[in-house]
C-alpha cells in the first residue's frame, strides 16, 4: 500500500513527462490527477487507523541504497503517525492542486510538463516524510528544491522567472550545505543514518563535546543547529527567506502546493521528527524558538506592505512558519504538527482562491488595482472570507456548557502561543509576546487583503492586463452582458483571444528589462491604494470553472473544520505514539493559562477592527500613515532591505570574484598560456618558416648546398 | 710547372663563380644554366685532373658521362624555358616564384 502511494505519483510523473507532446494534454492531465487522487485515497486510509489508535508505526524496506563499510543505507519507507499526518497533508493539497491546474493552466501550451512537475515534485515530498534515514531525506529534501526549481522556472521565458528559480536554488544550498554538514556530522558521532537507532542514542550524548573548527563545542548542539540550518532554508526562516517571495514568480497552483502547504514545512516536519535530538540541547532549542519567533514577527510587517496579493500570502506562509518553529522550540512539537496541518489547508485555500482571483482579473496580481471583486465572483469571495477567518484565527471557546467552535487557525495558533507562554521561559515569554503581536499583524493584512481586493471602488483602469483584456473584448465586438451572461462560452473566445498572444504567455505581460540581477527588482510602484485611476473599463470579472472552485470548496471544508476536528486529537501525546517528543507538563500547563489564553483573539479582533478602519471606513488613513512614518513604510516595503542587503554583501563580491577568476584566472592565465598561447605559437612559428619557403629557385639551391656542405662536413670529421 | 694544385685551384675558382652565379643573379634564368654548366667542368677538371695524376682512366671517363649528362641538361633546360616563357611572359628570376609556400 505505502510503496504504492509513493511511487505511483512517479510513475505518473513519468508517463507525463516522457510522453509529453506525444500522449497530449489530456492523457496527461488525467493520469497525473488520478493517480494523485488514488495516493491521497491510500493516504486517507493510512491515517484513519492511526487517528483512532488501531495502527502502529512500521518500516517497509523497498531496496539496498549503500552499503559501504559502517555506512548503510536502504531505501525503506517509514509510516507512523508523524509521517501519516504528512501523507495527508500532502497527498490530499496535491491532488487537489493537480485538479485545479485543469483550469488555472487551461491556456497553457506546455501542461504535460507542468502536471509532470507536479507529481514528481509530490513524489520526492512523499519519499522525504517516509525516509527512515536522514540520507533517504536527504534525497526527498534535494529532490523537492529541484521540482521546486523546475516549477519557480516553469514560464522559462520571463527573465523574472528564471532569477527567482536561481534565487531559490542558491539560496537553498547553503542551507542544504548545513544540513548536509549535520548529516556528516551524525553519522561521525553516532555511526549511522538511520532515524530510530540516532534518536534513540542521543540523549546519552548529552554533554559530550566534540572538535568544530578548532573549538570544543557540545555536540548534540552543534549536530542539532547544523541540521536546523538546513530547516531555515527550507522552510524560508529568517536569513534564508529572501527565495521565498520571489518563488511567487511560479504559476499560482505551484504557489499553493510547494511554497504554502508542503515543501517550505519540510524543515518544520524534519525539526518535529528529529524532535527527541533537539530536545537534548537547550541551546539549540532556544536558537529554533528565536528564529522562529523573529521570522514570524519580520514576515508579518512586511506583509501588511504589500500590494502584490501573492506576495502579501508569500510573507503570510513565512509568518507562519516562524509560528510552527518556535512551537517546536519552546517544545510543543505537537502544537507545530498541528498547525502545519491546519495550516496546509487554509494557505492552500488562500493561495488558491488568490489563483482565482487573478485568474478572473486576467492575471493583474496587484491589490490596488482590485476592488469591489465581491459582488463579481462571489464564490471565490467566500471561500477565501473561509480562508482568512482560518488564518487569522477566528473562533470561541465553549462556555455555560455550550460548545465551542473556530476556524482551523483558531485551534492551532491558540495552541501555539499559549504553549510559548506555558513554557515559562524567558525565550518562551519572548516568543508569546511576538506571537501575541504577530496575531494583530495577521489579522491585519489578512483582512487588509480581503478589502482591497473584494470591498471598496473598482480601480480596474489603472491595470494594464485589464487594459489589455479590455481593449481585445471591445475588437472582438462582444457585448460586455453577454460576457457575463455567457460566462463560460466567453471564456472560451477569451482564451483564444489569449492564445492570440501566445508569445508572452499566461501570467507573463509585464515584461521586465532583461539581464537583472537576482535582488534587483525594478522600482516599486509607490502609489497607494487611493491614487490609482478608478473605473471598470467595461471588464467583467468572471467566475472560474468547476475544476478550480471544487477543489477551493473541498479545501474551504478543510479550512473550517480541520482544527475544530482533529484537535483533541494532534494536541495530545497518545495520538503520536512516541514519533515526536511530547511534553505532558507543557500539554498541562497549556491548559490552564487563565485570561491570557485570550491574548491572541483579542489581538484577532484589534487588527480586524484596524483593517476595516483603514480600508473601508476612512481611506485615506493608509496614506497619512505612510506620509507620516515614511522611512518604517519604506522600510517594510522594501522588505527591510535584506535583498538589498544580500546583494551588496554577497551577490556583488559572488559577480565581482567570478569576473576576476574569469577575466583574469581564465581568460587571462589559462587560455592565455594554455590553448590560445599553443595556437599563437604555431601560427608565429609557421610565418617564420614559410619565409623560408620564398619559391625562388636560388634559395633552395642555396639551402641545397648548405645542406650537402653540412652533411659532407659531418661526414669528413666524423 | 704546373701541378695538380693548380688544377684543383682553378677547378675551386670556377665551382665558387658558378655557385656565386646561381645565388647572385636575379635576371635571367639563362645564367643559371649558365652557372650550371661552370660547376659541372669545374667537376670535370677535377675528375680529369686526378685521373692524370693518379694514371686512372676512370677518372676522364666519368668527365665523359658528366659532359653527357651537362648536354642533355641543357637542353632540358632551355626547352622547359621556352615552354615557360610562353607561358608567364617573362624569364626573370625574380619573377619566378610559384613554388612559394
Amino acid at each position: 500500500m505505502i510503496q504504492l502511494l509513493v511511487f505511483l505519483p512517479l510513475l505518473c510523473s513519468a508517463i507525463a513527462g516522457l510522453g509529453n507532446r506525444v500522449i497530449g494534454n489530456t492523457v496527461a492531465k488525467t493520469v497525473t490527477t488520478a493517480g494523485l487522487f488514488v495516493s491521497c485515497a491510500i493516504a486517507w486510509s493510512i491515517f484513519v487507523p492511526f487517528l483512532t489508535g488501531a495502527s502502529h508505526a512500521y518500516v517497509a524496506d523497498v531496496f539496498t541504497f549503500i552499503h559501504s563499510g559502517d555506512l548503510k543505507v536502504d531505501w525503506a519507507l517509514r509510516v507512523d503517525s508523524l509521517t501519516a499526518v504528512m501523507l495527508v497533508v500532502i497527498t490530499s493539497v496535491s491532488a487537489l492542486v493537480h485538479l485545479y491546474s485543469w483550469g488555472y493552466m487551461a491556456e497553457d501550451p506546455d501542461q504535460p510538463r507542468f502536471f509532470s512537475y507536479l507529481s514528481l515534485f509530490t513524489f520526492m515530498m512523499l519519499m522525504l516524510v517516509t525516509a527512515n534515514t536522514l540520507v533517504q531525506m536527504f534525497f526527498g529534501w534535494e529532490g523537492v528544491g529541484l521540482a521546486s526549481y523546475l516549477l519557480i522556472g516553469f514560464w522559462y521565458y520571463k527573465p523574472s522567472a528564471g532569477a527567482a528559480a536561481i534565487k531559490a536554488f542558491v539560496v537553498n544550498r547553503v542551507g542544504d550545505f548545513g544540513f548536509s554538514l549535520g548529516i556528516f556530522g551524525t553519522f561521525l558521532v553516532f555511526g549511522t543514518t538511520q532515524i530510530p537507532d540516532i534518536l534513540a542514542a542521543a540523549p546519552h550524548m548529552m554533554g559530550s563535546t566534540i572538535g568544530f573548527l578548532g573549538y570544543r563545542v557540545d555536540t548534540m548542539t552543534l549536530l542539532c543547529l547544523l541540521l536546523f540550518v538546513g530547516a531555515m532554508g527550507k522552510s524560508a526562516q529568517l536569513g534564508l527567506h529572501t527565495w521565498l517571495p520571489d518563488a511567487m514568480e511560479g504559476p499560482t497552483p505551484v504557489s499553493a502546493l510547494i511554497h504554502a502547504a508542503t515543501m517550505v514545512t519540510a524543515g518544520v516536519f524534519m525539526v518535529c521528527r528529529l524532535s527527541p535530538m533537539f530536545e537534548t540541547s537547550h541551546v539549540a532549542m532556544t536558537v529554533v524558538t528565536v528564529i522562529g519567533a523573529c521570522t514570524c514577527f519580520f514576515a508579518a510587517t512586511i506583509g501588511t506592505t504589500q500590494t502584490d496579493i501573492k506576495r502579501v500570502i508569500a510573507y503570510s506562509t513565512c509568518s507562519q512558519l516562524g509560528y510552527m518553529f518556535f512551537a517546536a522550540g519552546v517544545g510543543a512539537f505537537g502544537a507545530a504538527m498541528f498547525h502545519l496541518f491546519t495550516h496546509a489547508f487554509f494557505k492552500a485555500l488562500l493561495f488558491l482562491s488568490a489563483g482565482s482571483v487573478i485568474h478572473a482579473m486576467h492575471h493583474e496580481q496587484d491589490m490596488r488595482f482590485y476592488g469591489d471583486l465581491r459582488k463579481h465572483i462571489k464564490l471565490t469571495f467566500w471561500i477565501m472570507v473561509i480562508g482568512t477567518l482560518a488564518i487569522t484565527g477566528v473562533g470561541v471557546e465553549s462556555f455555560f456548557g455550550l460548545p465551542g467552535f473556530g476556524f482551523a487557525g483558531f485551534y492551532s495558533k491558540d495552541a501555539i502561543i499559549g504553549s510559548a507562554l506555558a513554557s515559562g521561559t524567558q525565550v518562551g515569554g519572548f516568543a508569546w509576546f511576538m506571537g501575541v503581536f504577530v496575531a494583530f499583524l495577521t489579522s491585519f493584512y489578512s483582512w487588509r487583503l480581503i478589502f482591497l481586493t473584494f470591498f471598496g471602488t473598482p480601480r480596474w483602469a489603472a491595470s494594464e492586463h485589464i487594459q489589455h483584456a479590455a481593449h481585445e473584448h471591445h475588437d472582438h465586438g462582444h457585448d460586455a452582458h453577454a460576457h457575463d451572461a455567457h460566462a463560460d462560452h466567453a471564456h472560451a473566445d477569451h482564451a483564444h483571444a489569449h492564445a492570440a498572444h501566445a508569445d508572452h504567455g499566461h501570467d507573463a505581460h509585464h515584461s521586465e528589462p532583461a539581464g537583472e540581477d537576482a535582488g534587483h527588482e525594478p522600482k516599486p510602484d509607490m502609489r497607494g491604494f487611493t491614487e490609482v485611476e478608478h473605473g471598470t473599463l467595461d471588464y467583467h470579472p468572471h467566475e472560474s470553472p468547476w475544476t478550480m472552485t471544487v477543489p477551493l470548496v473541498l479545501l474551504a471544508v478543510g479550512a473550517v473544520f480541520a482544527g475544530w476536528a482533529f484537535a483533541p486529537t494532534f494536541l495530545t501525546g497518545e495520538f503520536w505514539q512516541g514519533s515526536i517528543a511530547y511534553n505532558e507538563h507543557l500539554h498541562e500547563a497549556t491548559e490552564h493559562l487563565g485570561a491570557w489564553a485570550y491574548a491572541p483573539s483579542v489581538a484577532m479582533l484589534l487588527g480586524l477592527a484596524i483593517a476595516w478602519l483603514a480600508y473601508i471606513k476612512d481611506t485615506s488613513i493608509p496614506g497619512r500613515f505612510a506620509a507620516t512614518f515614511r522611512g518604517l513604510y519604506v522600510f517594510l516595503l522594501r522588505k527591510w532591505y535584506f535583498d538589498e542587503l544580500y546583494d551588496l554583501i554577497f551577490v556583488r563580491p559572488a559577480f565581482a570574484i567570478g569576473r576576476f577568476f574569469w577575466k583574469k584566472g581564465d581568460e587571462g592565465t589559462i587560455d592565455r598560456f594554455g590553448p590560445d598561447g599553443i595556437a599563437k605559437l604555431a601560427v608565429v612559428g609557421n610565418r617564420i618558416t614559410a619565409r623560408v619557403q620564398s619559391g625562388y629557385v636560388y634559395t633552395y639551391a642555396l639551402v641545397m648546398l648548405l645542406g650537402l656542405a653540412g652533411v659532407a662536413t659531418w661526414a669528413m670529421t666524423r | 710547372m704546373i701541378g695538380l694544385s693548380h688544377y684543383l685551384a682553378v677547378s675551386a675558382i670556377l665551382f665558387v663563380m658558378g655557385v656565386l652565379g646561381i645565388f647572385i643573379n636575379r635576371k635571367n634564368v639563362i645564367i643559371i644554366l649558365m652557372a650550371i654548366e661552370l660547376i659541372l667542368l669545374s667537376v670535370n677538371i677535377n675528375l680529369v685532373a686526378f685521373s692524370a695524376f693518379l694514371h686512372d682512366l676512370v677518372g676522364q671517363v666519368f668527365a665523359m658521362f658528366v659532359l653527357t649528362v651537362a648536354a642533355g641538361e641543357a637542353a632540358i633546360g632551355l626547352a622547359i624555358l621556352v615552354i615557360y616563357f610562353r607561358g608567364r611572359g617573362t624569364i626573370a628570376v625574380d619573377d619566378i616564384n610559384r613554388m612559394k609556400g
